[in-house]
């Protein structure tokens, strides 16, 4: 007997259809939410809207997906986020905190982005370093940057929000690439590329070991500590990228609320799209994770609700998904609509 | 078949159980009797559904088909902890006990004795001291449960199943990691038990302790019921020949296995051990395995053998020694170290150091050829699916499918499983650590033969067994340990389980 889906296909069904239900409530009672038009080019409508705002917490989930499969977590890519976002923002306007307003020379990309991005991974791997080979545990240990994170953004822009303009620099946010919003691309890019890592080579598969059986998989000779580290590595990385999209888009730096409780979405699109415990993980799953949670945001959004309801709603969001996943309760609910046609 | 006519002593009555999981029938119109006051052991091999009928019972699966009933009365619970507060109590392989609590909150955990809405502790513990008492022990029960050893845990899981007045106890391989004496000092309960008129279902791999204890035997095999047995009236071929489903001669020529009885001298050295010693864990040994020697390590339960084996592996550091390999010094920091020099390790405790129970057969068979192999040299889908089924072939590992996840095979299954990994990595030292334990007659003699073909293809072998037979059967020279020490080595005519057991008791100095 051959199975109708393939297991990892299976584990996709739930999100999906999630997913599927948000978009069918707009299709009936929000108008135009499926029109997407061209405009000098570009594309605009409320999916790419969904696409574009929740490109941030797509890129984080990415790194959270594979550091929660090595039975992890990390809380601290809000704060990195923050702190990538200011070091853009102070490097291309250095005298700012000195109430300077006049531009010194214009910084060139390549430091704009690369220092942030160095800076994000090297506290991807301090998280790392602490999980891995000092045994903190992951909640706390990535607590710790989680609270000194945001004081370390906020030490580099001295508790200002830089405000600036570089327009290289703000393509990465708001441009636009083959008519597509450039936060778009990255995340296809990523999640291409960490698709291309993590299944074209070994790596997901040590990930899912080290994930479902960390001593057994020391002993097999996987480097787990290494492993670890790496992934917290990289999970830094995608938050300094996020932050940089964020910082880009709004042409600020605000260390208080850049990434504020982006770290908390970045789980629920993990746990939604059907990583729950360490082992097994769907990047697929946790990108339409971050879809539906973008996607409820904005259907809430649009529908003229207030903005402070959306939290109520994830939360909800969360509970059913994660209801409709265990496979206990689809049992006994299989189970009692069998006993109700009795 | 038996007469199996109702009875007012019966204390459980299964009848025509029937349960079947996708695509395997786990039980097939199973019967089983238990009456008051008899020790009643159930027998089969791995994957006979001895397991499946007793978490049938204790309400952790829903049956299909059948009747049972306890007491006369249709039974149905719906979760072990229900089955318990109905009489009947269990105790697993693997403790079902919480480690970080205390002894006593362990045994009284959801029914603590309450003053003034409040835990009465001292209340608590005394009761619970009285509850070890009525077992012969006498331990702090204020102490963290994981304190104490894997055998006391045990009797602490039967001091609380007491407690709560069963009146059905399954003990289901309740021996597997208790040394002699603690084993009689759990038979001697077990009978005691018995006499107060409790029914006790016993299943253990061990035949002698069958023998020894119980009353009654009820043979599965293949979740078929294929008979119930008072004990005097199945003498042990014939047991084993039902529980295996094969004629005796089969197994005779299982017992005649080659027994080699010369000392490997004319092959090269392989490892070499020099003073290694661990402080604290294991005293200053030496020790030499030559190529396609299968050397044994034996000792009772706690001797040091694990020990020992880890750090050969480099799990564990040792604090002074050399080990040399192929005439070379070498480093073995970690167990990727080890496996560079190709060492593999299959360790004891398989659940939690052996198998991925959430990776598929596939995955675990190829993980660790992967992580030797490195992240950027991976196994193309085709390779591994080969690998795999060469293995499943080889080691007859009873599977559905490539990707049946591992955590879903029998224990004996398991373990060829993780042999299978390391097989693929074509060791040239294989230490296997108690690989027998658990797994039923047919799986083991398999290993054993294959053990005996490795070691003919060359291939050295540090095999670690608490079942003496084992180790005489499969060594051509075996390492006794005593106590963290190693107090000498026996070989050829030597070797039997007479000498053995002199050694451990003397220490050594007289045979």
């Amino acid at each position: 007997m051959k199975p109708l889906l393939k297991n990892a296909d299976k584990n996709l069904l739930y999100p999906l259809l999630a997913l599927s239900a948000i978009l069918l409530f707009n299709l009936f009672f929000t108008d135009g939410f499926f029109s997407i038009q061209i405009k000098n080019g570009h594309l605009f409508g409320s999916l790419i809207d969904i696409l574009n705002r929740g490109a941030p917490v797509m890129l984080i989930t990415i790194g959270m997906t594979l550091v929660y499969a090595t039975g992890g977590v990390d809380l601290s890519v809000g704060a990195i986020m923050a702190i990538s976002g200011a070091l853009s923002a102070q490097l291309i306007r250095p005298d700012y905190i000195k109430g300077i307003i006049e531009y010194g020379n214009t910084t060139s990309l390549f430091i704009v982005l690369s220092i942030p991005l160095l800076i994000s991974i090297i506290l991807g791997l301090w998280n790392g370093f602490l999980v891995a080979f000092i045994g903190v545990q992951p909640i706390i240990a990535t607590l710790i940057l989680m609270t000194a994170g945001r004081g370390i953004a906020q030490l580099i822009t001295h508790g200002l929000i830089i405000v600036f303009e570089h327009e290289s620099f703000q393509f990465i946010g708001s441009g636009f690439l083959f008519g597509i919003p450039f936060p778009i691309i990255l995340v296809i890019l990523l999640t291409f590329i960490t698709w291309l890592l993590t299944r074209k080579t070994s790596i997901g598969l040590f990930i899912e070991a080290i994930g479902a059986n960390p001593l057994a998989s020391h002993y097999m000779g996987i480097k787990v500590k290494m492993m670890k580290t790496l992934t917290y590595g990289f999970s830094g990385f995608c938050a300094g990228l996020a932050g940089i999209i964020v910082c880009s888009d709004i042409q600020a730096a605000d260390a208080n609320n850049a990434g504020l409780f982006l770290e908390l979405d970045a789980i629920a699109s993990v746990i939604i799209g059907g990583t729950i415990n360490g082992g097994r993980f769907s990047l697929a799953g946790s990108i339409i994770g971050a879809l539906i949670i973008q996607a409820l945001s904005t259907t809430i959004i649009t529908r003229g609700i207030p903005p402070q309801v959306v939290l109520v709603f994830k939360a909800f969001i969360i509970i059913i998904v994660a209801l409709i996943q265990s496979e206990k309760l689809r049992a006994q609910l299989k189970d009692l609509l069998k006993r109700g046609r009795k | 078949m038996p007469d199996l006519k109702a009875d007012s002593s019966q204390l459980v009555e299964i009848r025509g159980l029937s349960k079947s999981f996708p695509g395997v029938k786990a039980l097939d119109s199973v019967n089983f009797t238990l009456r008051r006051g008899e020790i009643h052991a159930l027998m089969g091999e791995n994957g006979a559904g001895k397991s499946t009928l007793i978490k049938v019972l204790t309400g952790l699966h829903k049956k299909d088909k059948g009747s049972i009933k306890v007491d006369g009365l249709d039974f149905e619970s719906s979760s072990p902890m229900d089955a318990s507060s109905k009489g009947i109590s269990t105790v697993y392989q693997e403790i079902n006990l919480v480690p970080n609590l205390s002894v006593a909150e362990n045994i009284f955990i959801g029914r603590q004795p309450m003053k003034f809405g409040m835990v009465d502790w001292k209340l608590m513990n005394q009761k619970a001291k009285e509850a070890l008492k009525k077992l012969d022990i006498d331990i702090d029960v204020t102490i963290q449960l994981s304190q104490y050893s894997i055998a006391i845990q045990q009797m602490i899981a039967i001091a609380r199943s007491l407690d709560i007045k069963a009146k059905i106890l399954i003990l289901d391989e309740p021996t597997s990691s208790l040394d002699l004496a603690e084993c009689e000092q759990l038979f001697s309960i077990m009978n005691k038990l018995k006499e107060e008129g409790m029914g006790i279902i016993f299943i253990t791999h061990f035949l002698d302790q069958v023998y020894q204890n119980s009353d009654y035997i009820t043979v599965l095999r293949n979740g078929s019921f294929v008979g119930e047995y008072p004990i005097k009236e199945l003498p042990k071929l014939k047991l084993i020949s039902k529980m295996l489903g094969k004629e005796i001669t089969d197994i005779n020529e299982l017992n005649n296995k080659i027994h080699r009885d010369y000392y490997h001298n004319d092959k090269k050295m392989f490892v070499k051990m020099e003073g290694i010693e661990r402080k604290g864990v294991l005293s200053r040994f030496d020790m030499d395995i030559r190529e396609g020697e299968v050397l044994g390590l034996v000792g009772l339960l706690g001797s040091g053998r694990t020990e020992m084996a880890k750090i050969l592996f480099g799990i564990d550091k040792h604090t002074s020694g050399y080990i040399n390999i192929n005439g070379n010094l070498v480093n073995i920091k970690s167990p990727r170290d080890a496996i560079s020099h190709s060492l593999a390790f299959c360790p004891e405790d398989r659940k939690t150091e052996g198998i991925i129970p959430d990776l598929t057969v596939r995955e675990n068979i190829v993980l660790a050829l992967q992580a030797k192999n490195g992240i950027l040299h991976g196994l193309k889908r085709k390779e591994q699916e080969d690998i795999t089924s060469k293995f499943i072939k080889l080691l007859q590992i009873k599977v559905s499918g490539l990707e049946q996840m591992a955590g879903t095979l029998s224990g004996g299954n398991q373990q060829k499983l993780i042999l299978a990994r390391w097989l693929a990595m074509n060791p040239k030292l294989l230490i296997l650590d108690e690989p027998t334990r658990g797994i039923d007659i047919g799986a083991k003699s398999e290993i054993e033969k294959l053990i005996n073909k490795m070691s003919e293809d060359n291939m050295s072998v540090l095999f670690i067994s608490s079942e003496l037979d084992e180790v005489i059967r499969c060594c051509s020279r075996a390492a006794i340990l005593k106590d963290r020490k190693k107090i000498g080595e026996l070989y050829g005519e030597k070797l039997t389980e007479n000498t053995i057991m002199n050694y451990i008791a003397k220490d050594g100095y007289e045979l």
